[in-house]
Parts: C-alpha cells; sequence; structure tokens
C-alpha cells in the first residue's frame, strides 16, 4: 500500500504549552493511510488520538506546537501558512466532528451553508451550487431533500445533522475523509445508519477515511487497519482483523476485553416491594406563542412498574424517550401524574418538606461527572453536605470521617478529600459522585447514565463498584441508559420506553434473548452492531 | 496496567482550588500585578499619610496661599526679606539694618515710641517666623535688636487657595475616596448578590416581582434622590453609602440573578435538591460561590464608578464638606484654579487617575484569571 499513500504522517509531536510547562500530547506518531482505505485510530480520551489528525491539518489550539512531517500530495502539509493550507483542508481533506448539535450556524439554512463554500471557494453560482447541494443532500440519504434545503439545522435531528455535516465534507470530493467521533453523540440507531453510510459513501466514491474513536465495535464494522493509541503514542497497529482475533499489547487486550460482562444474580421473588409506580406520567406545558395554541408534551405517559428491594430496573431507550424524565419523576423531582409508591407510602405530590426526611433513601446520580459536582466546593464538602443536611447533629469530624469511608467505599484515597472535581479525571468524578449517594446509605438509587460519558474501561469499573455496592448495602437501582451492553451487564429486569411509553418490559434475558417488539429489536440489532457481535455485512 | 487498577490518587493532601489556579493567573499578569502595588502603595498613603505629615489636612497658612508644589523647603530665599519687612512694619517698627545668617534673621529696629515687647507676637505669628526675641533695647526703649528663626515648611504639592498643604488633603481625601469606594460597593455587592441570586433561583412568581421592583428603582433618577435623601436628613458622609448603595446594587441583582439562572440548571444544583439540600443550603453553598466570578470582576469596575459618582455629587455640593475633603472635590477646586495653580488639579487627578487605572486593570486580570474558557 506503499505507493498509493494519500496521507504520511511521520514522527508527529505535539506539546501543549500550559502555565505548569509542556505536556507533550503526541510522542512520535506515524499513520499512513492509503487511497481509499478506511484506517481507525482508537484509544481512550487524553490518548492524543484527535490531536494528531488536529495537528496534521493544522487545527491545534494556539498554544500547541508541533513538530515532524506530514505528506500529502507530495508536500509536507505540516506547517503550511493558513492560505496555503486551507487549499488543502476543507477541500481535499475534509473533516466532520463529534457534535452536529453546535457545528451548523442555526441562523442559516443548510441549502445555503453547503452552498456557500461552493460559491465562495468553487467559483458556483449559486444556482449551480444549490443544484449541487441538492444532489449532496441526495447523496447521504437526507429524506425529502428539497425541503431540507431550506430548512434550519434546528428544524433536523441530530442524525440529519450529521447527514449534513457529511454532504459539506463531500462537497469537493476529497482523497480524504477524517471522521472525529462522528457516530458518539447520537442514538445507537443513528449511529448505526451513519456508519453504513458512511461505508456506503466510501465504496462509491473512493476516499480515504480516518476513524478516530473509542468504540472497538465501530472499528470492527468500518476499518481496514487500526492503529491503538495510548498516552500519545502507537502501541499497536495491524490489520482490523489481526487486532481483534491476536492482540499483542496488553493495552490493546484491555480494551477488547472492556465490555461489561456477566449479568446480576436474581433477586428472590419474595422480596418486598420497595417502590411501585402505577402510571405515572409527566407533561410540559410549552408555552405558545403569541397566536399560537399552548401545546403540551406528555414526555411519560402512563408508566408502571414494581420493583423490589435489592433488584435493578434498567430503562433502556433512545434520547427524548422520556426515560430520564421518569427518572425523576419518581424521585419527586418534577410534578408527576399517577402514583408512586415508596414502602407503602404514597409521595406523588408530597411537598419539599414532606420529602426532605425520604430524600436521604433515594438518590439520584447523574450522566455528566463534569456537572454534576460543583465547581467550588471541595470532594470532602461534596460529600459530606448530605449529611449537613439529614444529620445536622453530627460533628465537622464525624462527617469528615464519614466522607473518608465513603471515598474508601468507590475505591478513592481519602487523602484527595480536600481537593477540587476539577483535578480529578471522568471517571473518578463519577466514583465520587457515587460516594456523595453512599454517605447517605440509601436503599433506592436512580442512575441516570452514569457510564454513558465515561470511556470503555471505566464504564466497566463503574459498573463493577455499582454491583458492589449493591451487594454489600442490599441497594435497588433504576439504571437509566442507552447502553444496552451496560444494561444487560447489570439490570434484573428491562423497560423498554419510546416516546414516554413502555414498549416492551420483562426480565432482562427475556428481553434481549427474544424480544417481541419491532423497536426492541432494532434496538438490540444496533447496539449489537456497534458491539461487533454482528460480524457480518449489514442488512440493508 | 495503570488504566485497570482503580484510579487512586496519590499525591498532596491539599487540593488547589478554582481560586487558587486564578490567582496564580493573576499573579502572572504584570499590568494587574503592578496595578495592585500601585493601588497598595497609594492606600498606604491614604491610611498613614496624613498621620505622618507635619501638616494637619484643615491648617491654614495664610502666608501660603496657593504657593507652588516644590521640593525645596519655603520660604524661599528671596521671600524672607520682603515677609520680615511687611511685618516689621505691620508691628509699627522701622527697620534699621536686616541680616540673615543661615536660619536666623537679626535685624535693629527703631520706634518712635518706646517698642512693646508683644511686638514680636507679629513675627510670630507668620508662617515662616518663630522664636522672634527682641535684646539690646536701647535706654529709651525705643531701639532693639529682633532676632527670629526662619520657619521651614515643606509643600510638595503646594497649597489650595486657603493655604493648606494640598499633600496631606490629598492623602485624607484618598481614604475618603476609598472607603466610599469599598464600603458603597460592599454595600452594593452584598445587597445586590442575596437579591439576585434569591431572585433567580426562586424564579416564578417571585422572580417577577422582585425583578419589578428592582425596575421601579432603576427608573429614580438619580440626583433627584439624592437631592431628596439630602433634603430630608441633612447633608451626610454616611448618607454617601445610601445613595450610592442604593442605586448600584441594581446593576448587581439582574448580573447575578442572570448567572443564577444558568447555574441553578447546573446537574449540581439538581444533585443537591434530589439530596434534599433546602432552598438556603442551595443558595449558600453552590450559587453564590459560583457567581462570584463575574462580581469579583464586576467588583473592580464599581469601585471607580462610586469614586467618580461621589466626585460628581462632592462637585454638586451634595458631597462631602469643608474642611473634610475628597478626590472629587480637590479636582474640582483644582480646575476652578487651573489658571494661576495647576498643581491644585495636576496632583489629586493623579491619584484619581492612577486608582482608577489600577482598578480597572485588576479588573480586566481578574476577568482572565476567572475565565474558565483558559482552563
Amino acid at each position: 500500500m506503499a505507493n498509493d499513500t494519500v496521507l504520511d504522517i511521520r514522527s508527529l509531536k505535539v506539546d501543549f504549552d500550559t502555565p505548569t510547562g509542556p505536556i507533550a500530547a503526541v510522542k512520535g506518531v506515524d499513520i499512513e493511510v492509503g487511497a481509499g482505505e478506511t484506517v481507525a485510530i482508537v484509544g481512550e480520551s487524553g490518548s492524543g488520538k484527535s490531536q494528531t489528525m488536529m495537528a496534521a491539518m493544522g487545527l491545534l489550539a494556539s498554544n500547541g506546537r508541533t513538530s515532524g512531517v506530514v505528506i500529502y500530495g507530495g508536500q509536507n502539509i505540516l506547517g503550511l501558512s493558513t492560505g496555503k493550507l486551507n487549499k488543502i483542508r476543507g477541500a481535499r481533506i475534509t473533516m466532520i466532528f463529534q457534535e452536529p448539535m453546535t457545528s451548523l450556524d442555526q441562523l442559516y439554512t443548510v441549502g445555503r451553508q453547503l452552498a456557500e463554500p461552493m460559491v465562495v471557494h468553487g467559483g458556483l453560482s449559486w444556482k449551480q451550487a444549490q443544484a449541487k447541494a441538492l444532489e449532496l443532500l441526495k447523496l447521504v440519504n437526507i429524506p425529502e431533500p428539497e425541503r431540507k434545503l431550506k430548512a434550519y439545522p434546528y428544524e433536523m435531528s441530530g442524525g440529519q445533522r450529521q447527514r449534513v455535516m457529511i454532504a459539506m465534507a463531500l462537497a469537493n470530493d476529497p482523497d480524504v475523509l477524517i471522521a472525529d467521533e462522528p457516530t458518539t453523540a447520537l442514538d445507537v440507531t443513528t449511529q448505526a445508519q451513519i456508519l453504513e453510510l458512511l461505508r456506503d459513501l466510501q465504496k462509491r466514491l473512493g476516499m480515504a477515511v480516518i476513524f478516530i474513536t473509542h468504540d472497538l465495535g465501530i472499528v470492527r464494522q468500518i476499518a481496514d487497519r487500526v492503529y491503538v493509541m495510548k498516552t500519545g503514542e502507537v502501541v499497536e497497529t495491524g490489520r482490523t482483523q489481526e487486532i481483534f482475533s491476536r492482540p499483542a499489547h496488553p493495552y490493546t487486550r484491555m480494551l477488547l476485553d472492556a465490555e461489561p460482562a456477566g449479568s446480576k444474580p436474581a433477586v428472590p421473588p419474595q422480596a418486598p416491594v420497595l417502590l411501585e409506580a402505577q402510571k405515572v406520567e409527566v407533561e410540559f406545558a410549552l408555552d405558545g406563542g403569541f397566536l399560537r395554541p399552548k401545546h403540551v408534551l406528555r414526555a411519560v405517559d402512563g408508566v408502571s412498574f414494581v420493583l423490589r428491594r435489592g433488584q435493578t430496573l434498567g430503562v433502556v431507550g433512545e434520547s427524548g424517550s422520556g426515560k430520564s424524565t421518569l427518572g425523576r419523576a419518581i424521585l419527586n423531582l418534577l410534578p408527576a401524574g399517577g402514583r408512586v409508591v415508596y414502602q407503602g407510602g404514597v409521595i406523588t405530590g408530597k411537598s419539599r418538606r414532606e420529602m426532605k426526611a425520604l430524600r436521604r433513601n433515594m438518590q439520584l446520580v447523574f450522566q455528566d461527572p463534569f456537572g454534576s459536582l460543583s465547581p467550588r466546593m471541595t470532594v470532602g464538602q461534596i460529600i459530606s453536605e448530605g449529611l449537613l443536611v439529614h444529620e445536622p447533629s453530627l460533628s465537622a469530624r464525624e462527617r469528615d470521617r464519614r466522607a473518608c469511608l465513603a471515598l474508601e467505599e468507590v475505591s478513592l484515597d481519602p487523602a484527595t478529600r480536600n481537593r477540587y472535581p476539577h483535578e480529578f479525571s471522568g471517571g473518578q468524578r463519577q466514583r465520587i459522585a457515587i460516594a456523595r449517594t453512599m454517605v447517605l446509605k440509601p436503599d433506592l438509587v436512580v442512575l441516570d447514565e452514569p457510564t454513558s460519558a465515561l470511556d470503555r474501561t471505566i464504564q466497566k469499573q463503574i459498573v463493577e463498584l455499582l454491583r458492589e455496592l449493591q451487594a454489600a448495602h442490599g441497594l435497588t437501582y433504576i439504571f437509566i441508559s442507552h447502553d444496552l451492553a451496560v444494561v444487560r451487564a447489570i439490570a434484573d429486569t428491562v423497560m423498554v420506553m419510546k416516546r414516554g411509553q413502555v414498549v416492551e418490559a420483562g426480565p432482562t434475558q427475556n428481553i434481549f434473548e427474544a424480544p417481541r417488539e419491532t423497536y426492541t429489536r432494532e434496538l438490540i440489532r444496533a447496539a449489537m452492531l456497534t458491539q461487533e457481535r454482528l460480524a457480518g455485512p449489514l442488512p440493508a | 496496567m495503570a488504566v485497570t487498577s482503580p484510579e487512586t490518587v496519590v499525591g498532596p493532601q491539599k487540593g488547589r482550588s478554582l481560586w487558587d489556579d486564578a490567582r496564580d493567573r493573576l499573579l502572572a499578569n504584570r499590568a494587574a500585578v503592578a496595578s495592585m502595588i500601585v493601588l497598595a502603595v497609594i492606600t498606604l498613603l491614604s491610611i498613614l499619610g496624613p498621620i505622618l505629615s507635619p501638616h494637619d489636612y484643615d491648617a491654614v497658612y495664610r502666608d501660603y496661599v496657593k504657593v507652588p508644589a516644590s521640593l525645596e523647603a519655603y520660604p524661599k530665599a528671596d521671600q524672607v526679606q520682603p515677609a520680615f519687612e511687611a511685618l516689621v512694619k505691620r508691628a509699627r517698627l522701622r527697620l534699621e539694618s536686616y541680616e540673615r545668617t543661615g536660619d536666623r534673621v537679626v535685624a535693629r529696629v527703631t520706634s518712635s515710641r518706646s517698642i512693646d515687647p508683644r511686638s514680636t507676637r507679629y513675627i510670630d505669628r507668620s508662617d515662616m517666623f518663630e522664636n522672634a526675641v527682641l535684646s539690646d533695647l536701647s535706654d529709651n526703649d525705643t531701639r532693639a535688636t529682633l532676632a527670629a528663626d526662619i520657619k521651614h515648611l515643606h509643600f510638595y504639592f503646594g497649597t489650595d487657595a486657603n493655604g493648606r498643604d494640598l499633600m496631606t488633603r490629598t492623602f485624607i481625601a484618598g481614604r475618603i475616596s476609598l472607603t466610599i469606594g469599598l464600603l458603597a460597593t460592599t454595600v452594593a455587592i452584598s445587597i445586590g448578590v442575596v437579591y439576585g441570586a434569591t431572585s433567580g433561583y426562586l424564579g416564578g412568581r417571585v422572580d417577577q416581582l422582585m425583578m419589578r421592583v428592582v425596575d421601579i428603582l432603576y427608573s429614580l433618577p438619580f440626583i433627584f434622590f439624592v437631592i431628596m435623601l439630602v433634603v430630608f436628613f441633612g447633608r451626610n458622609f454616611v448618607l454617601m453609602f445610601i445613595a450610592v448603595g442604593a442605586v448600584e446594587w441594581l446593576d448587581m441583582a439582574r448580573i447575578v440573578r442572570g448567572q443564577t439562572l444558568t447555574i441553578k440548571r447546573q446537574e449540581y444544583v439538581q444533585a443537591a435538591e434530589a439530596m434534599g439540600v433546602g432552598d438556603g443550603g442551595i443558595i449558600r453553598r453552590h450559587v453564590i460561590p459560583n457567581t462570584l466570578g463575574p462580581v469579583v470582576v464586576y467588583m473592580t469596575l464599581l469601585v471607580p464608578k462610586v469614586i467618580l459618582l461621589e466626585s460628581f455629587l462632592s462637585f454638586l455640593g451634595l458631597g462631602i464638606q469643608e474642611p473634610m475633603t475628597s478626590w472629587g472635590v480637590l479636582i474640582s477646586e483644582g480646575a476652578r484654579n487651573l489658571q494661576g495653580a495647576p498643581w491644585m488639579l495636576i496632583f489629586p487627578s493623579i491619584f484619581l487617575t492612577s486608582t482608577l487605572f489600577a482598578l480597572n486593570f485588576i479588573g480586566d486580570g481578574l476577568r482572565d484569571a476567572l475565565d474558565p474558557k483558559d482552563r
């Protein structure tokens, strides 16, 4: 493949100047991409995989320094002036990013945003450009392309926006398409569609694709060759098949093994009922405009379930299915209809004061470990805040001791309790968030996507931690997630939600092995696609 | 494998808060550090200056009205003799001979009548001489030797239209201006932060009501408001704080309310709610600490604003009263005496503008230091 190499990166190094001294983000990486080839760069967050490509494209932050060689079309493009670089990037080498929500300008129509670069750089007239834009939208399989041309980005779903981004990247028939985690922010079913589209486009257009991802399932689906990166270095490289069947480096093996495995031992059916939800409903009144009537959005629509002590209920569904809203409604954090019975007492409609005593038994863990910890409090303060509310008689020393115990329980060093959240990694922060709930010795913990913002290996650790805690304290979980692999590993029963309603519910094994509903099957199929079980080609 | 093992942090016990980081970034900002030094020097001068200065801020030197700033001591060499002659004349004596040796003036004086020994008081009363002594009185008391020490006085910034030392007055004015700046700002910030955070956090109807009150207060004309206060309560130093504080907290309340609206949707606030923390606890522990970044920045910009506002009020005659003074008062006097006595404008202006510059630079520095995008 050496003779038809389109992009050749040799001993690329990236350093960032920070107030505390330079940080080496990429430490001499060699990556070679052949024409029409799909190369995946895999690694966890912080491994330097994105920075490698950003540096190659000259898109580093202002405090970044690069050295090495990046050869495209026979010349070294590293360190070229912006003017010369712009002839290549955006035209010959294009990029798509993770966040389709923010990559499009909300103020212009999709058609205009697609056409503008063709008019400005390509010298087309507006009419020609519009025609080409329409062609591109058809190419990326957007339904009703004529209408979408005149649509604004906010009128489109995440998957459609990502398609528009791909269309933009394809506008000039690039030689290389760099896709930086293009599916991470999307739902599983949308993810599968986008991957399918990329694979299809590559086959038709014959460009090289560099796929940056942390998800090995995707890699297996789409890549010809794989580069595994760890802390700024390529630790292993080879053909996808070889890497997956005979991983040589322990890090690769660990990544491959990062899938949460096993299942939860069943809870005896005679265990007492801890929580019962009867036809829970949540409605949001969306304000109408001046002349528009008010609109009521039913986020949760008649959900019922029974949860026994020690059980884990997995709630799955795509974004917008109402699963997070359900979690908050159960904890009476939102005004809700229906009834929630906790240990024999109805809690629906109780005031905040009446709820206060119950709050210590019912806890909530959030998805985003960066947003759920107050940035100006130390970890010790964050963990012991609940004690301040529920056991105000405790002395400061006793609170501190309990905080230490809670930290130990989540395998964090108690000596770190005077540090601040921003000094911890994502996984550590999620452990802190869990410690915050454990310090109050709750019965019920609602876990709202607790692993979704984390790397696979960290996810596995968190799932194991949650299992251990459950076994040690007899906890009952409501585990909300869109990640079916994690749910499978942790839940007794699964509830599949779509548009606020329960589509299907039952024991985990039944749901996964014999799904009745089409929607459930779709979800599982899409999840399995990205989880390397379905190695063969996709049905169209 | 570092990654598979449970992530434990082994390290120093004490964590670095965001404030620590911000402080380091601020200290790396040269303009801000220089400004802090300037501000510290001005503050020290304002506090200690009037104590260490040989002049009282309200002491009037009638012989030195509007003398220019000078590093040399007054009286100047050429001033001594005419001044002495004038004094002798006022004592109804005639000067026969005049001799100056160093800091001492010795003269022979005569009079048609007998010389009153109390004549020395005319000399002593002057700001230029002291220890006047009559000696060698002739038999009929009509001739005598009059000796006096020259009193040296320094007016480094010159004197004002009433002959008061401008340096001491500038320092004492600094006390007033900085005190008003700091106190009124503190008042404004405390009210504004608590009010804004409460309004923003509680939201709904309470928020509407509280913010409409702010709107109503906004619509009161400031000067009219101050004149009303002065009419009812008379001119008073404390009134300044109330007047300025009562107006300036409105901005603060709006800023903090806006911040709070964002913060209350943060997950850590929801987490606290889910844990059963009450409204007070959430506002105190979660909302206010996280609004403080913009508040601190606004504060450094508010202090100069308040100082200027006080100057404006004093300029209108509604503020500080004589003999007490503030930079605003000194500058307005200086402006009136610009022709002929420019130093009366220059020195207070230097102090006021350097303070304002310093505070603005510190504000800029703080904003950069606290900007989370920098992280």
